[in-house]
């Protein structure tokens, strides 16, 4: 191949009277950008401004600059489009890309705002009141039969099972292989210290995870990696995955480099071999062989824990959403367009599916004219970026809310983008030895109980300011929602009234 | 020493007055009990629940109606004679009253259902249908049997719904609602409540804040025999609201008080949940006090939370719930409106303050304030019959 067309994206600057030569930087970029030639070099063009060197530099002697001058400005051809171009005629290749959709759609969670009380609804002060957060995923009837014995009143009807969630955010499916196993094991151990769940994903169970399995959703993908009767039984509640939101339509492909010999025995493939999870799951092809899914793992598992379905954010959810459920399902999960992933073809993430408000609205709003809203938990994911997101999506309709780029950001990563390349200088999106040492379990572990903690009084407050103390008078109360700067169109999808009125 | 007189007004008045043994007693005390707490109203709002006060039609759905015009009640007449068979049609006596202006018709009707109406409902057929889910239609989807009542609160949704200017202000049998703009005190003597006796009366003064004063507006609220007077606010409204009409129930009225009325009905008559459940689900256990036990008692409540949470009345309430045969009363469950309860001999007493409880009844046996979450259910003594 020719020299390369496409210029370097950011600038690798040294400062070489501040530089002591102590090449810790070079052992910290995974992407191998820097070398030692007498003193410290940078080839730019591999630089992905991941920011490992410049946060472990002991000398602050490394900038990493947007490269200001690569192309004439132009609003139609980007320097994006153009570069994509070049990649695309030097490689002939589809254009990979990791961690969500960046491109400037609108984001209809900045133009909702929470409502607050004033004088007859007293607001409630959190840290004097209690707020109440818990959280059940699982299957609920309409309603409930009690009888009365001896004057006492007793439950007689049967609830399916239901996880008991402390906070109604869980951690979102991120697979062991996607991800190092320092960073799974984090998620799960900080899942079952906050009282929530972490998700496999589509990777299996590494054995040093069963010690969470009460927090732990296990995934079932087309490629039903891992899954075996232990793997099943190792779980709180079984997920399947159809869709994600970050790449709709799209199956899962973890190159063969990543598999080494754990990841091989986690997912049951042979070592170094590509892992390729279909598109569509071979035996579904319709509702009723869904059906058949759902309920084949309910009867593995002895009808003893919920069984959910993963879909992605696309125009039908909404029927699809009301299909899982008349299906069997216990939970909705949907993953909105800017739902992160270790890989996907750019021009998928860029252009598939549709924002998760929407979705939850749509979905929320189905299920009730459908009188079957309590038969599923509605899980909502896609790029939620603080609890302030959070709040509007149960307020539009979600139970529970899955966080993944959030969660990873939270052990270190710096979103950017280049998972799918397995270099990943954080030790999180890697299977190299030397990188994935990098991240310390125990470390990452604190940094996710600490950020669910502080979403989690964030939403108490929330709730406070909202004159209610409990999280269920929050989830599907439009009423407590304002748009602004939406269309009357997008005001009545999202069934909320415009600011001012 | 200069006199100090504290005094918070703290918005709203509820009121309700209960024998266990049904006797019945005239309107006028209800009347003289709520003025001593004038100051918590503004004359926005004022009203009454009466309950025994129609002897002589006891088996007829007592329908009293407010009709912004001529139009409206045509309209609505229609509507009823269509579906009911018309025992009685007579206006609500009133008398002209120096601080009650402009009041809508006021109509009461005494009603049966037609049995072939009522078959032709639960065949999913006869429903009108100008906005959906149909009650009918949801009852079928939930797979409930619907009964005659389910039949009159679809007539009753549809009046408020879909006829402009007519609302229905009380739907059930031997009971009648009475209310409108203005001090409670004056509402009653408008309406000549002294000249009705019953064996409950729950009553209403008002200080709206969120919502217009209009007639229909004023408490008590209603569904069947269902009446609801509210001090406060329900900042779950949004939630309730969605919920209720998954259950095929229209919240038109402006107010969030409408909603308590509904979930009652939802839950103890169509679910079947005993009152005293009922309750549990709607102002439930805080879970740190659930966490304490693994008990039957906590495993119902635990239960009703996670199937009932959306009906959960969050924000600032104190209630009077008035229906055939008994009241309750119930706060939020962090209490942040006042509810005082009396008792003395056959009756029971609930006030938003003890002022109008000994207004009635100087020396009662007993007087508390009841706690948060906690209702207190006053039912006709074993035997007795409205
Ligand atoms: S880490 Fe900093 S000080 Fe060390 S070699 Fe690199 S640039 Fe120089
Ligand atoms: S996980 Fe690593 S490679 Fe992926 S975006 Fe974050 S820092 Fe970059």
């Amino acid at each position: 191949m020719t020299r390369t067309l496409i210029p370097p994206e950011f600038l690798v600057k040294i400062d070489h009277v501040r530089c002591r030569r102590c090449k810790r930087c070079i052992l910290n970029c995974g992407f191998g950008a820097l070398s030692f030639q007498d003193r410290i070099v940078a080839d730019s063009s591999r630089c992905v401004a991941c920011h490992r060197c410049v946060t472990f530099c002991p000398e602050g002697a490394i900038s990493v600059e947007r490269n200001p001058l690569c192309f004439k400005p132009n609003a139609h051809w980007t320097p994006e489009v153009i570069k994509a171009i070049y990649k695309q005629a030097e490689t002939g290749g589809v254009l990979l890309t990791g961690m969500g959709n960046d491109r400037p759609y609108i984001n209809y969670f900045d133009h909702l705002l929470l409502d607050a009380c004033q004088v007859t609804n007293p607001s409630i002060d959190p840290l004097r009141e209690p707020m109440e957060l818990r959280t059940y995923l699982g299957s609920k009837p309409n309603s409930v039969q009690v009888e009365t014995r001896d004057g006492e009143h007793v439950l007689a009807t049967r609830l399916s099972p239901q996880i008991t969630l402390e906070t109604p955010i869980i951690f979102a499916g991120m697979s062991f292989g996607s991800i190092s196993l320092p960073a799974h094991k984090a998620l799960a151990r900080a899942a079952h210290l906050s009282g929530t769940l972490m998700n496999t994903g589509e990777g299996g169970l590494h054995r040093e995870l069963y010690p969470y399995s009460s927090s732990i959703i296990v995934q079932v993908a087309s490629g039903r990696f891992g899954v075996n009767q232990e793997y099943l039984d190792r779980a709180a509640a079984i997920e399947i995955k159809i869709g994600q939101g970050a790449k709709p339509g799209i199956g899962g492909h973890l190159p063969g480099e990543k598999v080494n010999q754990e990841v091989s025995q986690t997912r049951m493939i042979p070592e170094g071999t590509d892992a390729l999870s279909p598109a569509p799951h071979h035996d579904i092809y319709s509702i009723e062989d869904l059906s058949q899914l759902i309920y084949a793992l309910k009867e593995a598992t002895r009808y003893t824990k919920p069984v959910g379905v993963k879909i992605s954010a696309v125009h039908n959810a909404a029927a699809i959403a009301s299909g899982i459920a008349r299906a069997g399902a216990d939970f909705i999960y949907i993953d909105g367009f800017r739902g992160g992933t270790g890989a996907a073809p750019t021009i998928i993430r860029d252009h598939v599916g549709i924002p998760i408000e929407m979705a939850i609205a749509a979905v929320d709003d189905r299920l009730r004219q459908e009188g079957i809203r309590n038969q599923v938990s509605l899980i909502a994911a896609g790029g939620f970026r603080h609890s302030g997101d959070v709040a509007k999506a149960i307020a539009l309709g979600a139970d529970i809310v899955a966080i993944g780029t959030a969660a990873l950001v939270a052990m270190g990563c710096r979103v950017c983008q280049k998972c799918y390349t397995g270099n990943c200088s954080w030790g999180i999106a890697t299977q190299r030895p030397e990188l994935v040492q990098r991240l310390d379990p125990e470390e990452a572990t604190e940094r996710l109980v600490n950020l669910l903690r502080g979403w989690s009084l964030e939403l108490k407050e929330i709730l406070g300011a909202l004159g209610v103390n409990a999280v269920e008078s929050l989830r599907g109360s439009r009423e407590r929602l304002r748009g602004i700067g939406l269309n009357q169109v997008e005001l009545e999808i999202l069934g909320v009234k415009p600011a001012g009125r | 020493m200069k006199e100090i007189f504290p005094r918070i007004p703290s918005g709203c008045s509820i009121i309700g007055v209960f024998n266990r043994k049904a006797k019945r007693f005239s309107g006028a005390d209800i009347v003289r009990a709520i003025r001593v707490m004038h100051d918590r109203s503004n004359g926005l709002g004022g009203g009454f629940a009466g309950y025994g006060i129609y002897p002589e039609y006891k088996d007829c759905y007592a329908f009293h109606l407010l009709y912004e015009g001529e139009a409206s009640q045509h309209e609505t007449e229609h509507f009823l004679e269509k579906h009911f068979i018309i025992e009685r049609s007579e206006p609500i006596p009133t008398r002209p009253h120096p601080r009650i202006s402009d009041p809508p018709i006021l109509w009461r009707y005494f009603l049966r259902v037609k049995p072939h109406r009522l078959e032709s409902f639960r065949g999913g057929r006869g429903a009108e249908s100008r906005s959906s889910p149909q009650f009918c239609a949801v009852l079928e989807k939930t797979g409930e049997r619907c009964d005659e009542r389910d039949f009159v609160v679809e007539q009753v949704m549809w009046i408020n719904r879909c006829i402009g200017g007519a609302f229905v202000a009380s739907s059930g049998k031997n009971m009648g609602v009475f209310k409108g703009v203005g001090y409670p005190e004056d509402i009653g003597e408008f309406y000549r409540i002294e000249e009705y006796e019953g064996y409950l009366w729950t009553g209403h003064g008002r200080f709206p804040t969120n919502t217009p004063g209009w007639w229909g507006g004023a408490h008590p609220f209603t569904i069947l025999d269902w009446s609801v007077v509210h001090n406060g606010e329900i900042s779950s409204y949004g939630i309730n609201k969605r919920y209720l009409e998954m259950f095929g129930y229209h919240c038109t009225l402006q107010t969030d008080t409408e909603v308590i009325a509904y979930l009652f009905d939802l839950l103890h008559r169509r679910h079947g949940l005993p009152l005293e459940v009922a309750c549990l689900a709607l102002a439930p256990p805080f879970w740190k006090n659930l966490d304490r036990g693994s008990g039957a008692k906590e495993e119902l409540a635990r239960a009703l939370r996670q199937v009932y949470g959306s009906a959960l009345l969050n924000g600032p309430f104190s209630i009077v719930v008035g229906f055939t045969g008994g009241m309750i009363g119930l706060t939020d469950r962090i209490k942040l409106r006042p509810l005082v309860c009396g008792e003395k001999d056959e009756f029971l007493y609930l006030a938003s303050e003890e002022c109008a409880i000994r207004e009635l009844c100087p020396n009662p046996d007993r007087v508390w304030a009841i706690k948060a979450g906690e209702p207190v259910i006053g039912k006709l003594e074993e035997g007795v019959q409205p």
